[in-house]
């Protein structure tokens, strides 16, 4: 019998979080993403797993980090609004170093909003929200079977670095039944291990040959000590200028060396373009179907999807605009990502934007009105 | 292939169940399959609207354009969204709940709530009976396979009067 | 001698603290670590959790596996330990703004959970670390540098609140009843629920100055004085209450903690543990 089945993206991804080991789920209910809670809730008791509802979006998060620091693989999800509530916590999750995941499935904004709409409107407020300088790590499915994918890739990327990783789906894809047929087992990354004892001098917070530390967990007999202040190697806190700079610049560069391994972005009808289109999320799917008509009228135009959206992927744009006249960003919001995109080409290419914020997502006849546009085929 | 379809109505009328059930029994046939909807704040009332296409290959774009087939459980429903429907689509309507229908060429009617209620027992039922006249209208799905869907779906001591509904639905459509 | 055993619970090498001379957070670290001794719990397995401020400097101190959260956030942290790993002891460490005003909302929350947390709220009546700011806590008419004219909210009494939200062992002492405090907080430890202990401390610096309260330890004489044990407290005339306070074990009561509800949970779930 076939294993193919009808599945909802949020399920997905409460799914994909089961299989890459995460055994703690703190929420609070928020549309569009409330169903990854309802999803966890049923799974995680029968998997040996705590599933807790708490009093608000802060302590869900809290309650993520504590479970974390005890050895738990432990995962949040929420909508724009939640997300705005937590960004005190990412930040501590960035700084002490503590593995995590934090779905956001966003809804229009700002403040409530339209909350059973679609939206790309967070793409900033997950790289940005926070105070302070750390880097992120974003994750953007456009599938149910991606949104499973990806969420085992969080896990395992927010173990391997130690740092809250965001899945930044949409209303589109979390909202969305698809058929699919999910993999038996997947890959999973394990939680990093202290290699010396506490007589050997070790130190939770210093960094491995990866730039990442080897934390050790609550209840393993080492005696550490965890905390949002700038700290050394010990883990405690410490008032120096060069602890502070070597801190804050380790944060940056234990997922900056990676460079290009986990920045993932998808070519489709690229080879030969001239113009190319820009999207995430459930937009790239518009505008495959846009650039796919496109080319049936002759326009020689491809698609580039972000799959990692945080860091940013600077040097495929940037290849990209080398290659193309003009990008044309399409998104679901008054334009954020078509920002970043501008940084990132460096001037070698017209960027344009084909946004929208009316609560409904772009139609393939939209964008592909855009990319008559840019390609100089007005009617 | 590729079909797109619409069910709509109003919040409570189980539009959105009756488009995931069809959804279900076609992934479960190796179709491709997209379901989305969209619905107001509101658990019961309001607008409710649920879209489903199905295709032999990859669907990108979720949601639909150009419907083939339109349900209305309402009159605000057929109004607002038979508009877009494909020329040789097909547009269902509620007889009673939608007293007067828009001015669509291939529009079926079927007293579908009214099935519900006297030969089923339960307005709740309504869904069931319209999903029974779609897999007949459409013959997109085997009538067996949307059966063994909403048995696995409903709780079970509902199953026996959810299978009439399906049945009621299904010979309503003939 | 008796002294010298506490000394393995604390990081000499982080030593001395960050408080100001006379402050009572000393003394209810000292409680916390005498019940931890008189309780046996094991070192390895217990965890300190702290939200921000003067009180929650003390997990820094602590030999234990500490946690520094941030503010008001102390209970939801501890709540994710404890139930990822049931097998740790976990002590919570506040301060009065840091559990009634910033994480009120938590506290209260933490209260009706009843997960098996035994929090210690350190009430200086004053923010200290920021410099002597109004609390929830700061009584009517005093003087604080964000009530310059004087106070004119009501303050709260945490343990009101605790009892009223559901907490399964309340009790108050304060710095200078350190034994009966850290009695309190081992009955706090032995209860297997969410157990709150206020632990009046003085803050002579950032508060009894500004008050003319005097020194730390005139501060504390004036504990002496008014703190009355529970069942003197209940035989006292209305009259003679006056300016005085209740100090022991308020509330105990059995419930059913977190941890246990849910494994019947899982049970009901059809799943292991």
């Amino acid at each position: 019998m076939s294993k193919a089945r009808l599945m909802q993206g949020n399920e997905a991804c409460a799914e994909g979080a089961i299989a890459a080991g995460v055994n703690f789920f703190a929420g609070y209910p928020i549309t569009p993403s409330t169903e990854i809670a309802e999803s966890m809730a049923k799974l995680l008791p029968k998997k040996d797993g705590t599933f807790l509802q708490m009093e608000d979006e802060i302590a869900s998060f809290g309650a993520v980090l504590g479970a974390s620091l005890a050895g738990a693989k432990a995962m949040d999800a929420t909508s724009g609004p939640g997300f705005s509530l937590k960004q005190e916590l990412i930040g501590y999750g960035a700084c002490a170093e503590i593995p995590c995941v934090l779905v956001d499935v966003q809804r229009v904004g700002p403040s409530t909003g339209q909350p059973t709409a679609p939206s790309q409107g967070d793409i900033m407020q997950v790289r940005w929200g926070t105070h302070g300088d750390h880097p992120v790590i974003a994750l953007s499915p456009w599938s149910v079977r991606e949104t499973f994918d990806l969420t085992v890739r969080a896990v395992n990327y927010s173990e391997r670095f130690r740092t809250p990783v965001i899945l930044l789906m949409d209303e589109m894809v979390g909202h969305l039944r698809e058929r699919v047929e999910l993999p038996e087992s997947v890959e999973v990354y394990p939680r990093r291990r202290p290699h010396e004892s506490r007589a050997e001098g070790y130190e939770p917070y210093r960094p491995a040959s990866d730039g990442v530390p080897d934390t050790a967990d609550f209840g393993q007999g080492y005696h550490i000590h965890v905390t949002g202040l700038i700290h050394d190697g010990t883990g405690f806190p410490a008032g120096s200028p060069t602890v502070t700079r070597d801190d804050i610049r380790r944060l940056h560069k234990k997922i900056e060396r990676v460079g290009e391994e986990i920045i993932h972005v998808e070519e489709s009808f690229l080879e030969d373009a001239r113009f190319a289109v820009v999207a995430m999320g459930g937009t790239a799917r518009t505008a495959y179907e846009a650039v796919r008509e496109a080319r049936k009228e002759g326009i020689p135009v491809g698609l580039l999807r972000l799959i990692t959206v945080w860091p940013f992927a600077d040097a495929a744009l940037l290849r990209l605009a080398e290659r193309v006249d003009s990008i044309l960003v399409a998104e679901l919001s008054y334009g954020q990502l078509v920002r970043e995109v501008d940084r990132a080409v460096h001037g070698k290419a017209r960027v344009e934007l084909c946004g929208k914020y009316d609560m409904t997502s772009l139609t393939p006849a939209e964008i592909l009105a855009n990319i008559r546009k840019l390609a100089g085929r007005d009617a | 292939m590729k079909k797109e379809l619409r069910f709509s109505g109003s919040g409570g009328q189980g539009v959105i169940t009756a488009a995931v059930l069809l959804g279900e029994a076609a992934a479960l046939e190796g179709r491709e399959v997209c379901q989305s909807q969209s619905y107001g704040p509101e658990a019961r009332g309001g607008a409710a609207k649920a879209e489903v296409i199905l295709s032999d290959e990859t669907i990108y774009h979720p949601h639909v354009e150009h419907p083939d087939f339109v349900l209305a459980m309402t009159q605000k429903a057929a109004d607002k969204y038979y508009k877009d429907l494909s020329p040789e689509g097909l547009l269902l309507l509620d007889e009673e709940l939608v007293p007067n229908p828009p001015n669509f060429s291939n529009t079926r009617r079927i007293p579908i709530t009214k099935l519900a209620i006297e030969q089923v027992g339960k307005p709740l039922f309504a869904n069931i009976v319209a999903l029974g006249a779609i897999v007949r209208l459409t013959g997109l799905v085997s009538l067996d396979t949307v059966k063994d869907c909403v048995a696995k779906r409903v709780p079970p001591h509902t199953v026996e009067a959810n299978e009439k509904a399906l049945r009621i639905g299904y010979e309503a459509a003939k | 001698m008796m002294e010298r055993s506490y000394e393995k619970y604390f990081r000499e090498g982080r030593l001395p603290h960050i408080w100001c001379p006379g402050c009572g957070n000393g003394l209810a670290m000292k409680a916390i670590v005498m019940a931890i001794e008189e309780k046996g719990l094991p070192q390895d397995e217990t965890v300190i959790v702290s939200g921000i401020g003067c009180s929650s400097r003390a997990s820094g101190y602590m030999d234990f596996d500490t946690l520094h959260t941030a503010h008001g956030r102390a209970i939801p942290f501890a709540t994710g330990i404890k139930l990822a790993n049931p097998r740790l002891h976990v002590i919570v460490i506040t301060g009065d703004g840091d559990c009634t005003a910033i994480g009120g909302n938590h506290f209260i929350h933490g209260c009706r959970r009843n997960v098996d947390l035994t929090v210690i709220m350190f009430n200086n009546e004053i923010y200290g670390m920021t410099g002597g700011q109004g609390s929830p806590t700061t009584p009517l008419d005093r003087l604080t540098t964000t009530a310059p004219y004087g106070t004119s909210v009501r303050p709260f009494d945490a343990c009101h609140i605790a009892m009223a939200a559901g907490a399964t062992y309340v009790g108050r002492s304060t710095a200078y009843h350190v034994r009966h405090l850290a009695k309190l907080i081992g009955e706090g430890i032995d209860n297997k629920g969410f157990s709150f202990i206020e632990a009046y401390v003085q803050c002579p610096t950032a508060y009894g100055r500004k008050n003319r309260l005097g020194s730390g330890a005139d501060m504390m004489k004036h504990m002496r004085d008014s703190a009355v044990m529970l069942s003197a407290w209940e035989k006292l005339p209305a009259d003679k209450r006056q300016g005085k306070f209740p100090i022991g074990c308020f509330l105990k009561r059995e419930v059913e903690d977190f941890n246990t509800s849910y494994e019947e949970l899982v049970d009901r779930a059809g799943g292991v543990r």
